[in-house]
C-alpha cells in the first residue's frame, strides 16, 4: 500500500525567499525557488509519530511524481510514501531508524539542481543535529518557532539505568504513559509497591484526572448555568475524601444510581421555595368520612393539588431546554412512595379529572405495584407535579429538590392543633399544615407560586369541591 | 466419533441394499459397534460385491473397532503398548483399535497428558475469558458496533474453575473413549526392559512386565526452567502452576515470547496485569514468520501495557520473600555482561519444553538420548547409540522434538501405527499447523519466508508471496475486526504451496484449508477455483489464492468430478 505525503509549498519561509540562484521561470506561475518538504504522513488515524524504516531514495536521486521515496513505519503498519511531485531528493532531515511526529518535515525535494544547496542549508537549520556538514552558502537564520526539529528524542525510559543507588523502577503501562504524556520519569516519585512508578504516578505528574470520577461533569455544568440567586446547594467536590477507617463501600442499586443522577442533575435548575399555612380541619371533616370508602389522605392532597393546578398552569409546566416553557396537556400528580432501598413516584395521572374515589382505586394499584417493583415507565415517570408528604412522620415542615423535567414539588408537614388568632382577636385552636413548594425560577416566579398556594389552600379549607 | 461418522456414510448403501441385518445395525450406531459381529459379517459380503471406495473403507473401520481390542500376535501380551496416554498416545491407542491391534496404553499420572490437563485445552479456557474482557474492555469497539457496557469485571476464582472443570471435562472424555474401544489402561510408570519388553507399577508396589510386538514412547515433556530461575510455584512459575490462576500479579514477567509466553500475557493483560517480556534473541516472537511477528507486536504488544527487554538472558530469578519482590538479573545474550535488574510481582517461565524422557530405560536398548530426546528417523523409529534402527521401537510427540505439539504428536502415532500394520506412511510435518490463541490469533503451516527463501537458494527455485489483509474481508469488518494479514509463500513455476501464515480474525480456524492443500498436496491453480461461503473469514484464504501469480496451467485432478 502506497500513500502519498501531503507537501506544501514551503515559500512562505523567509529563508526560501533568497534564492541562491535566479528563480526559474519554467513554470509560468513559479517565481520562487521550489523545496517542497516531505511531510511524516498520517496513515492511520490513531498514529501520532512514525519511524523512518528506510529511505527508499537517497540524497540527490531524481525522483518522479508517484515513486516511492520512503518507507515509515506507524503503529499499524509499514507503508511506502510517494512523492507528489517529481524533483530531486535534496536532503534527509529525518534519517533512517529515527521517528517523528505526524506532519513534521522529514525530508526537502527540491526542484532542481541549483536548489539542492539551499535545501541542505534548510534541512541543517531544520535538523538539531550537526551531522551535515556542507557549507551552507546562507548563513541560517533562526529556524521558526513553530517548526521545531522532529527527533528530540523523548524519554523513552531504557533500561540501562542501573545506577546503584537510586533505580528507578516504573511499570510498562506507567513507562508508555510517561513516553505519551512527555513526563520526565526521573522527575517521578515512585508511589507503588517496592517504591515503583505506576501508572497512577504518571497520571498524577501529568495532571491527568482518571476517567473514574464521572459524576463531576453534572456539577460543573451546574456550576455553568447556576447563575440565578435562588440556586442553592454547593456542587460536590470532585476531589476524594479521605476514608474512614473500617468504614464499609457498598454500591448503589439501579433504583438508587438512578435518585443520586437525578438528585445531582437538579442542581442545574434554580430553584426556589415558598411556603403557606393551610388550616385543615375541614378537610379532616371530609377525610373521617370518606376513608371507609377508600380514599386516602394523600389522593386528597394529590386531587387538591390538581384542581389547585388546573388553575395555575404554570405551576404544571416545565422548563426543559432554559429556553421555553412548556404547557403540559394533562395533569399528573407523582406521589413520592419510600420503598424498600429507594424512592418512587408512582404517578396519578390525569388527576384533575377523575373523582377521588377512582383516584384511590388507582393509587393503591399503584402503590401495590411499586412495592414490588412492576411498575411501568409511565406509571413512575410521567408526572408533570410531585407531592412529598412526610405528615405522617410527625414533620412539621420540610422542603423537596426538584425532580428533573418537572417545574414544581410540593413538601406537605403534618397537620397540628396550633392557637390562632382572627382578625378580631378571637383566638381559637384548628390544625394547621405547613406546605413548601419547591420550583423552576426560570419559568415559576414568586407570584406565580403565592397564587397558586392560595388557590390550593382554599380549596383545602373548602373541601367539598374534592368530592364533586 | 470417528466410527459414528463413518457410519453415516455407509448408511445409503445399506438401505439401498435393505439388508435387514445392517438396517439394525445402523440403528445402534450411537453403540459403538459392541458385539455386532454378525452384521459385520453381512457388511463383508457388501463389500465383497465391490462397492466403490469409501464403503471399503468404512467396512474396515468396522471390522476393526468390533474385533475390538483383539487377540495379540503370537507370543505377545499385545500388538502395541504406548508409553503416555497424552493427546500423542491417545490419537495412536484409537488408530490402532481402529486397525485391530490388541493395545494397552501406560500412563504414570492423569490420562490427557500436558495438554489436556496443563497446557492446550486449559489455557484455551483462560483465552476465551481474556478474548471477552478484551471486547468488553474496549470502549472503542463496543462503541463502534453501538453496543454501551457499563463496567466489566471478573471472579478470578470463576475464571479458573472454568479452566479446571475444561480440563476434567476433556480428560474424562479421553479416558471414556479409550475405555470404550477396549484399550487397556494399565496405571503406574512404564520403562523398556528390553526388546519388545515393558515394564510398568507404581511407585512403592511390584512392578508388571509385559511383552508387546511394538511398543511406542510418547511419554511428552515438562515446562522447562534454565539453570538460575528459583521455581517456588507462587511467586516464580511455569505455566503448569499459572493455568491454575491462583492469584493475578499487578505487574509479571514473562520470560520467553514464543507461544506460551504469547498466550499467556493475552491473558495477564485483559485480566488488568502488566507484562514485561524478556527474550533472549533480538526479537520478540523468534519463531513466527518475520513480517507476522512484526506485525503482531504491534497488534499484541504495542497497544498492550505490556514492555520487553530482548537479546538479554534471565540469568537469576529470585522469588519474593522477606519483603522484596521477584527479583531478575538480565545479562546480555552476547556479551553475557550484566544488563539490568528487573523487580515484578511474578515472574512465569515460559523458554520452552523439555523433553520427559528419563527412567525410560533407554540405556537397555543402547539408545542415548539427545538433549534428553529421543533420536528417531523419518518414521518415528527410534534410533540407537549407533544410529541403527532400534525394531520394533518408535518415539512419537514432544518426547521426540520432532514437533512440539499435540496434534503433531497425534499424526506421528497414526503414522506408526500405520506402518506398524505394514502400510507405508511418512508424514510430512510441513504440513501440520500450528497457532497461538492470542486476540487476534496467529497460525500458520509450512515454511516461514526466510526458510523458504533458503530453501528456493538451495534448489534452484524461485519464492513468490502473496498478502491479504483481513480489512478487506466483509466478515471481519462486520465483526469490526479488520486486523490481520494472510500471507502465503510459494512458488510460481509450480503452483505448490510453501507456507500460510495468518494474524487475524480466528486464523487459528482458517489454517486448515492450507495445511489441507499442502498434506494433499493440492496446488494453487486448482485450489483457487474451489468455491467459499460468502461473506466468512475464509474468503481471505480465497483472496489469497487467487491473488497468487502461478505461471503453470491448472492441473487436472481437481477439475475431475469427485462426487456426482
Amino acid at each position: 500500500m502506497a500513500l502519498s505525503f501531503s507537501s506544501s509549498l514551503s515559500s512562505s519561509r523567509p529563508l526560501l525567499r533568497r534564492p541562491a540562484s535566479a528563480p526559474r521561470s519554467s513554470r509560468a506561475l513559479t517565481v520562487q525557488a521550489k523545496i517542497r518538504e516531505i511531510f511524516m504522513p498520517a496513515l492511520s488515524s490513531t498514529m501520532t509519530e512514525g519511524k523512518i524504516v528506510s529511505w527508499v531514495k537517497s540524497e540527490g536521486d531524481r525522483l518522479s511524481k508517484g515513486e516511492s521515496v520512503v518507507v515509515v513505519e506507524s503503529d499499524k503498519a509499514d507503508m511506502d510514501v510517494e512523492t507528489f511531485y517529481d524533483g530531486i531528493l535534496a536532503a534527509i532531515v529525518v534519517p533512517e531508524g529515527e521517528s517523528a511526529p505526524v506532519g513534521a518535515p522529514i525530508g526537502l525535494l527540491a526542484e532542481s539542481e541549483d536548489e539542492i544547496p539551499l535545501a541542505k542549508a534548510q534541512a541543517q537549520s531544520q535538523s538539531k543535529s550537526e551531522t551535515q556538514s556542507q557549507a551552507p552558502p546562507p548563513p541560517p537564520p533562526p529556524p521558526p518557532a513553530a517548526d521545531a526539529s522532529p527527533p528530540s528524542s523523548p524519554p523513552s525510559a531504557p533500561a540501562p539505568a542501573t545506577v546503584a543507588s537510586s533505580r528507578t523502577v516504573i511499570t510498562p503501562y506507567a513507562k508508555k504513559l510517561a513516553k505519551q504524556n512527555k513526563v520526565d520519569i526521573a522527575t517521578v516519585v515512585g508511589t507503588g509497591p517496592y517504591g515503583r512508578i505506576t501508572p497512577s504516578d504518571i497520571e498524577a505528574a501529568a495532571g491527568i484526572q482518571t476517567k473514574k470520577p464521572a459524576p463531576a461533569s453534572p456539577a460543573s455544568a451546574a456550576n455553568g448555568v447556576a447563575a440565578a440567586p435562588a440556586a442553592t446547594g454547593t456542587p460536590p467536590a470532585a476531589r476524594v475524601l479521605p476514608e474512614i477507617p473500617g468504614s464499609t463501600v457498598v454500591p448503589f442499586t439501579t433504583m438508587q444510581s438512578a435518585v443520586s443522577k437525578n438528585m445531582v442533575e437538579s442542581l442545574s435548575v434554580p430553584a426556589f421555595r415558598v411556603g403557606y399555612p393551610v388550616t385543615t380541619d375541614a378537610l379532616d371533616a371530609l377525610y373521617e368520612k370518606v376513608k371507609p370508602k377508600g380514599v386516602t389522605m394523600t389522593v386528597l392532597l394529590a386531587k387538591a393539588a390538581a384542581m389547585a393546578l388546573a388553575q395555575h398552569p404554570i405551576v404544571n409546566a416545565s422548563c426543559k431546554d432554559g429556553k421555553s416553557f412548556t404547557y403540559n396537556s394533562s395533569i399528573n400528580i407523582a406521589v413520592a412512595v419510600a420503598i424498600d432501598g429507594g424512592l418512587i413516584t408512582p404517578v396519578l395521572q390525569d388527576a384533575d379529572k377523575l373523582d377521588i374515589y377512582l383516584l384511590s382505586q388507582k393509587w393503591k394499584e399503584l402503590v401495590k405495584k411499586a412495592r414490588s417493583k412492576q411498575l411501568q415507565p409511565n406509571e413512575y415517570n410521567s408526572g408533570t407535579f410531585t407531592l412529598s408528604n412526610l405528615g405522617m412522620f410527625g414533620v412539621d415542615r420540610f422542603d423537596a429538590i426538584l425532580p428533573p423535567g418537572q417545574g414544581a414539588i410540593m413538601a406537605v408537614g403534618a397537620s397540628k392543633p396550633t392557637v390562632m388568632a382572627d382578625s378580631e382577636g378571637f383566638f381559637s385552636v384548628k390544625s394547621k399544615m405547613l406546605v413548601n413548594v419547591t420550583a423552576d425560577h426560570r419559568i415559576i416566579y414568586g407570584a406565580d407560586l403565592a397564587a397558586f398556594l392560595q388557590t390550593f389552600a382554599k380549596i383545602i379549607e373548602d373541601p367539598d369541591n374534592l368530592t364533586l | 466419533m470417528q466410527a459414528s461418522l463413518s457410519l453415516s456414510c455407509a448408511s445409503p448403501v445399506i438401505s439401498a441394499k435393505s439388508n435387514p441385518a445392517l438396517g439394525s445395525f445402523s440403528k445402534s450406531s450411537a453403540l459403538r459397534f459392541c458385539g455386532l459381529k454378525r452384521e459385520v459379517l453381512g457388511f463383508r459380503s457388501v463389500k465383497s460385491v465391490g462397492l466403490g471406495r469409501i464403503q471399503r473403507s468404512v467396512s474396515r473401520t468396522v471390522t476393526a473397532a468390533l474385533s475390538g481390542n483383539g487377540s495379540a500376535s503370537k507370543g505377545f501380551d499385545y500388538d502395541l503398548v504406548i508409553i503416555g496416554a497424552g493427546v500423542g498416545g491417545h490419537g495412536a491407542a484409537l488408530h490402532a483399535v481402529e486397525e485391530g491391534l490388541k493395545t494397552a496404553i501406560i500412563e504414570g499420572d492423569v490420562i490427557g497428558g500436558t495438554c489436556v490437563n496443563r497446557g492446550c485445552v486449559p489455557s484455551k479456557a483462560l483465552l476465551a475469558v481474556s478474548g471477552r474482557m478484551r471486547e468488553l474492555q474496549s470502549e472503542h469497539h463496543l462503541k463502534a458496533l453501538g453496543l454501551q457496557v457499563s463496567s466489566a469485571g471478573y471472579d478470578r476464582q470463576g475464571v479458573a474453575d472454568h479452566a479446571n472443570n475444561l480440563a476434567s471435562k476433556i480428560r474424562s472424555n479421553l479416558t471414556n473413549s479409550l475405555k470404550a474401544l477396549g484399550v487397556d489402561i494399565l496405571n503406574g510408570v512404564g520403562s523398556i526392559v528390553g526388546p519388545q519388553k515393558v515394564k510398568y507399577g507404581k511407585a512403592g508396589f511390584p512392578e508388571t512386565e509385559i511383552t508387546a510386538k511394538d511398543i511406542i514412547i510418547a511419554t511428552g515433556s515438562v515446562p522447562f526452567v534454565p539453570n538460575g530461575i528459583e521455581v517456588d510455584g507462587k511467586t516464580v512459575f511455569t505455566s503448569d502452576h499459572a493455568l491454575k490462576l491462583e492469584w493475578v500479579p499487578d505487574w509479571i514477567a514473562i520470560v520467553g515470547s514464543g507461544y506460551i509466553g504469547l498466550e499467556f500475557s493475552d491473558v495477564y493483560t485483559a485480566l488488568g496485569s502488566e507484562v514485561t517480556f524478556v527474550e533472549a534473541l533480538d526479537q520478540l516472537m523468534p519463531g513466527f514468520d518475520p513480517e507476522i511477528g512484526k506485525l503482531a507486536q504491534r497488534i499484541l504488544i504495542n497497544p498492550r501495557n505490556v514492555d520487553y527487554h530482548t537479546g538479554v538472558f534471565a540469568k537469576k530469578i529470585t522469588p519474593a520473600k522477606d519483603g522484596r519482590p521477584v527479583l531478575i538479573e538480565l545479562i546480555d545474550a552476547k556479551t553475557k555482561e550484566p544488563s539490568d535488574t528487573l523487580e515484578v510481582d511474578a515472574a512465569l517461565i515460559a523458554t520452552g519444553r523439555a523433553p520427559f524422557t528419563k527412567g525410560l530405560g533407554l540405556e537397555n536398548i543402547n539408545v542415548v538420548t539427545q538433549r534428553g530426546f529421543v533420536p528417531i528417523d523419518d518414521h518415528m523409529q527410534v534410533l540407537d547409540a549407533g544410529g541403527n534402527r532400534v525394531p520394533h521401537l518408535y518415539c512419537i510427540g514432544d518426547a521426540n522434538g520432532k514437533m512440539m505439539l499435540a496434534h503433531a504428536a497425534s499424526a506421528q502415532g497414526i503414522s506408526v501405527v500405520e506402518r506398524v500394520c505394514g502400510k507405508e506412511n511418512v508424514l510430512n510435518h510441513l504440513s501440520i499447523p500450528a497457532a497461538c490463541f492470542t486476540h487476534p490469533e496467529i497460525s500458520m503451516v509450512g515454511l516461514t519466508e526466510p526458510q523458504a527463501r533458503e530453501k528456493a537458494e538451495q534448489e534452484g527455485f524461485e519464492v513468490s508471496i502473496a498478502k491479504t489483509s483481513f480489512k478487506a474481508n466483509t466478515k471481519a469488518l462486520a465483526e469490526n475486526e479488520g486486523e490481520g494479514l494472510a500471507k502465503l509463500i510459494y512458488r510460481p513455476d509450480t503452483g505448490e504451496i510453501l507456507g500460510v501464515h495468518i494474524l487475524g480474525l480466528h486464523a487459528a480456524d482458517l489454517i486448515h484449508e492450507a495445511s489441507n492443500a499442502i498434506a494433499l498436496g493440492t496446488r494453487i491453480q486448482d485450489i483457487k477455483f474451489a468455491v467459499h461461503a460468502h461473506p466468512t473469514l475464509s474468503e481471505v484464504l480465497d483472496e489469497l489464492f487467487k491473488s497468487a501469480k502461478v505461471n503453470c496451467a491448472v492441473s487436472h485432478s481437481v477439475n475431475e468430478p469427485v462426487a456426482a
